[in-house]
């Protein structure tokens, strides 16, 4: 919390003692909701997320949710700023426990000073912890009284977005909108009980308890509102500007989603995605609408991603263009459900048997989810091959706020190409890019082609000669490495040369360029980079890393055998310099900027 | 799902159109005659060549794609269901095959097949069962009968073997057919009805492996002593010997038929009309765009985004 008017802990703010209290404007703050799974706690987050987009605020959030149907201690944090979020917060300036095991386990998340509003129906207090302030308020009870009593608690989450409302002095007309929205569909009585909900805990004024409440400035309006959604969303509705209208799944946490969206979304697109029998089948199909003449897509998280490789490697070797999302989880094996890690990036390069050269791609926020997926796309169909995009399950559930697409330039109406193919027809010339003639095509020559996962000639047929063997592997190898030849210039965040150049991929963006304004913000000399194109790596990367004395890459993975991570071990193949070093853990938690800054300034003395 | 193919000229198809490459398989082979049955049954049926795809996973049988000179895919071990059923349901336009055997079809893709019948996906499948894995030369398969010495079961096979039509109507393909590949005029009937029908067709031939099991199926040939006995299938005729006759609706007495002692009857043990995946997805796409109208992806884009501001 920036707070342009500080204030001083009050140990005895828990007596309300005066109805009148002070207001201070602050520029940014980080709020922790923590509670059980089934509060709807997601839901405060949700709104606040959204009123961020409409209010010119940025805003990242943060959630943890069991892997359990119902049930299971949750927290939902927001970040909410009149400035640029980069990551969803160290620690937390304000805490709203909803239980005992909420308070003891979170209390620790906040700052020193940070403020703890707590269930007082649920909640005892440690009164003799001074680092913090306390204020009890019983959530629980003035919910039931509010709702009455077939309700019971149900409805506390809203009630304490109205008690965030009036403490945050936040536009209740804006809310009140958002919330008529958001129930409206749900029946007039669950609107009542929502609206009635709001206004008890906006009346509340929790400010009174405190002694003060907190103006959370506005940004600067660009105008138009942004748009708040999470990754998995963002992904999906990328896949359809990008010209996905075919694929299949199967359904894996924390993937899912995305799957869900696709489902609804694309029949309105005149398309249709398949909820298969199991991850081979669902790669399978995706292959076959591939090879039907669609650009098509398949994805999943780790285990299922391990299924699908046998059917990647036919992707490489018929040369179908295919989209695979990777939403990483923690693994191995069934690993960390619900956590997130960025382990599977060899995986996806390396994950099939045999030499499958991919393309593989990975978004650095929510909005880039979009831009990634749309691109995953174009490199899709202009390499005839199997295009991962890596995202992960931070990224997959937390919301941010941005502008809306240019949809105009970006989207991609697909094409069934089924004109009769020529006499001189050749599905995989040596030199030149694959040309498939999907079935429905009339072939001049007479001769239909067979695609096959057996090595094959020009033509498609199977031909095993050491010399085709070789030229084809050279054929499926270079197109791939050509793609980089047109990508966009790397941006390097600070000084073009400096002492340090943090280096990161995904989600590890936010945190990464926080940790680096603040390390400047101290005087050091340090810029970043995340790279958004992992295979076949930027051509422009070498002479970036010259300008650096050292270049340490960040990344959720293990430090292996050797002490690298897996896109340090990649970049240190791949340029043979001893200046790249590695930060790399596995706790199933996105990082802190302090535990960069720290882990940076370790590895470096 | 727009198809853009021009308007075609009335091209015969002939068999001789449709032959690719001369068979890898051996001499003597069930194979061949289901291959000649085949091609013989589409020049009857008149497909365009270009509408046909054969698509096979892997396996002595799924060599079939190459032999046959239409569009075709020869997929990963297990898989050609799911890979036909994607080509299927993104391209109705489409007539989709897939072949394998035994190995291919009931063992690594026996999942694939419960599922493909449950959705009814609208393509024809035939499966070679030669009771024997051929290509790997002679390992146990899961139609291999109890005490078949194999190479995996040098005392003999101990595990009791799949029945493929009880496996096949339980699942619920909606067109189930047994036929015999030395009885080339029932076979092609049995294509026939199967192209024919709107659904998941499956017609399981036995084929044999001359090399890895000669004379397995020699009990359903006449020509080697044996009986092929074709069911007789009800005419509805309300005379008293049709009480006897097979009702083909009828899953309980397909149950029966696939009881029988072997080698059993041959024909149509089961065939229903129900909805296919391919019209069930269209009628949602048909009522989804009927509802939002005409819109553009930009429109349609535009608007799923105002919804998240």
């Amino acid at each position: 919390m920036s707070a342009t008017a500080t204030s001083a802990p009050k140990s005895d703010a828990d007596d309300p003692t005066d109805s009148n209290h002070s207001s201070g404007d602050i520029t940014d703050a980080v709020i922790r909701f923590a509670g059980n799974s089934q509060d709807g706690i997601q839901t405060i987050g949700g709104f606040l997320a959204k009123l961020a987009g409409r209010s010119a605020r940025e805003v990242m959030t943060y959630m943890t949710i069991p892997s359990t149907i119902s049930g299971g201690a949750s927290i939902f944090q927001v970040h909410l700023a009149s400035g640029e979020v980069l990551s969803s917060g160290d620690e937390a300036d304000f805490l709203f426990a909803f239980y005992q095991h909420s308070y003891d386990a979170h209390l620790s998340s906040l700052r020193d000073g940070g403020i703890c509003i707590y269930d007082s129906d649920h909640v005892t207090p440690d009164t003799n912890d001074k680092r913090v302030r306390h204020v009890g308020v019983p959530i629980t009870s003035i919910t039931v009284e509010a709702l009455g009593g077939t309700a019971r608690d149900r409805g506390k989450n809203i009630l304490v977005l109205g008690l965030v409302t009036a403490l945050f002095q936040l536009d209740r007309t804006k809310l009140v909108t958002l919330i008529e929205g958001q129930f409206k569909r749900k029946g007039d009585d669950i609107l009542r009980n929502a609206m009635v909900a709001f206004d008890a805990g906006y009346a509340y004024q929790v400010g009174d308890l405190l002694g003060e409440s907190f103006n959370l400035k506005t940004g600067e309006s660009s105008g138009a509102d942004h748009v708040t959604t999470d990754g998995n969303t963002a992904l999906a509705l990328g896949l359809i500007a990008g010209g996905v209208r075919f694929g299949a799944a199967y359904p894996i946490t924390p993937w899912t989603t995305v799957m869900e969206h696709l489902r609804s979304e694309l029949p309105k697109h005149g398309g249709l995605f398949v909820q298969t029998e199991d991850e081979l089948a669902a790669v399978t199909m995706a292959l076959g609408m591939a090879y039907a003449g669609h650009l098509s897509m398949t994805g999943s998280s780790g285990p299922g991603i391990s299924l699908k490789m046998e059917a990647l490697g036919y992707g490489t070797m018929a040369e179908l263009p295919l989209v695979v999302v990777n939403v990483q989880r923690g693994g191995p094996s069934t690993g960390l459900p619900t956590s997130v890690e960025q382990s599977d990036l060899l995986q996806a390069l390396y994950g099939s048997h045999g030499d499958t050269p991919r393309v593989v791609l990975a978004p650095i926020n929510v909005e880039d989810c979009f831009h990634t997926a749309v691109e995953a796309c174009r490199l899709a169909k202009k390499c005839s091959a199997p295009v991962f995009i890596l995202s992960d399950q931070a990224l997959a559930t937390r919301i941010e706020a941005f502008p809306e697409p240019d949809f105009e330039s970006l989207v991609v109406e697909p094409e069934l190409a089924l004109e009769t193919r020529p006499e001189d027809f050749v599905p995989y010339p040596l030199e030149g890019e694959t040309r498939h003639a999907p079935p429905g095509t009339k072939m001049a020559g007479g001769k239909y082609p067979v695609v096959t996962g057996l090595e094959h000639d020009a033509w498609g047929h199977p031909n095993g000669s050491p010399e085709m063997h070789q030229l084809m592997m050279d054929r499926r190898r270079d197109k791939i490495s050509k793609l980089a030849e047109d990508y966009p210039a790397c941006e390097v965040f600070g000084d073009d040369s400096g002492d340090v150049l943090l280096l990161g991929w995904g989600s590890t963006w936010g945190p990464i360029r926080e940790a680096t304004i603040r390390a400047r913000d101290k005087g050091l000399s340090y810029s970043c980079l995340s790279v958004r194109y992992l295979n076949p790596l930027p051509n422009d990367l070498a002479d970036i890393f010259d300008k650096f004395k050292h270049v340490v890459v960040i990344e959720m993975n293990d430090k292996g055998m050797y002490g690298f991570g897996q896109f340090a071990t990649l970049l240190r193949a791949r340029y043979a310099n001893p200046k790249i070093v590695s930060v790399t853990k596995t706790d199933g938690l996105t990082f802190k900027i302090k535990e960069i800054l720290q882990r940076v300034e370790d590895i470096l003395s | 799902m727009a198809s853009a193919t021009p308007a075609a000229e009335p091209e015969k198809l002939t068999k001789k159109a449709l032959t690719a490459d001369h068979p890898t398989w051996c001499p003597g082979c069930g194979d061949f005659a289901v291959l000649a049955s085949f091609y013989k049954t589409l020049e009857k049926l008149q497909i365009p060549q270009e509408k046909i795809v054969t698509i096979a996973g892997i396996g002595c049988s799924s060599r079939f794609p190459y032999f046959v000179n239409s569009h075709g895919l020869h997929f990963i071990h297990g898989r050609a269901l799911p890979l036909a059923s994607g080509v299927s349901l993104s391209r109705p336009d489409l007539h989709v095959f897939a072949f394998g055997g035994d190995g291919d079809g009931y063992s690594i893709g026996g999942n694939h097949l419960d599922h493909a019948a449950r959705k009814n996906i609208n393509l024809t499948y035939v499966i070679m069962d030669n009771f024997v894995y051929g290509l790997t030369k002679k390992q146990t398969s899961p139609t291999s009968p109890l005490g078949f010495k194999t190479k995996t079961d040098p005392t003999g096979a101990i595990d009791q073997p799949i029945n493929p039509m009880k496996k096949l109507v339980y699942g619920g393909a909606t067109f189930v057919a047994r036929t015999h590949a030395t009885q080339v005029k029932h076979m092609m009937a049995m294509f026939e009805r199967a192209i024919k029908h709107e659904g998941f067709s499956v017609i399981e031939v036995q084929s044999e492996c001359v090399i890895f099991y000669p004379g397995a199926f020699d009990e359903g040939n006449p020509r080697k002593g044996g009986e092929f006995t074709i069911i007789e299938e009800k005419k509805w005729d309300g005379t008293p010997e049709d009480e006897t006759r097979h009702d083909v609706s009828d899953n309980s007495a397909a149950f029966a038929l696939a009881n029988e002692e072997w080698p059993g009857r041959f024909g149509v043990y089961y065939e229903t009309d129900r909805p296919t995946k391919n019209k069930l997805e269209q009628r949602w796409i048909d009522e989804t765009k009927s509802k939002i109208g005409d819109a553009s992806t930009t429109d349609l884009l535009k608007k799923r985004f105002d919804a998240m501001k």
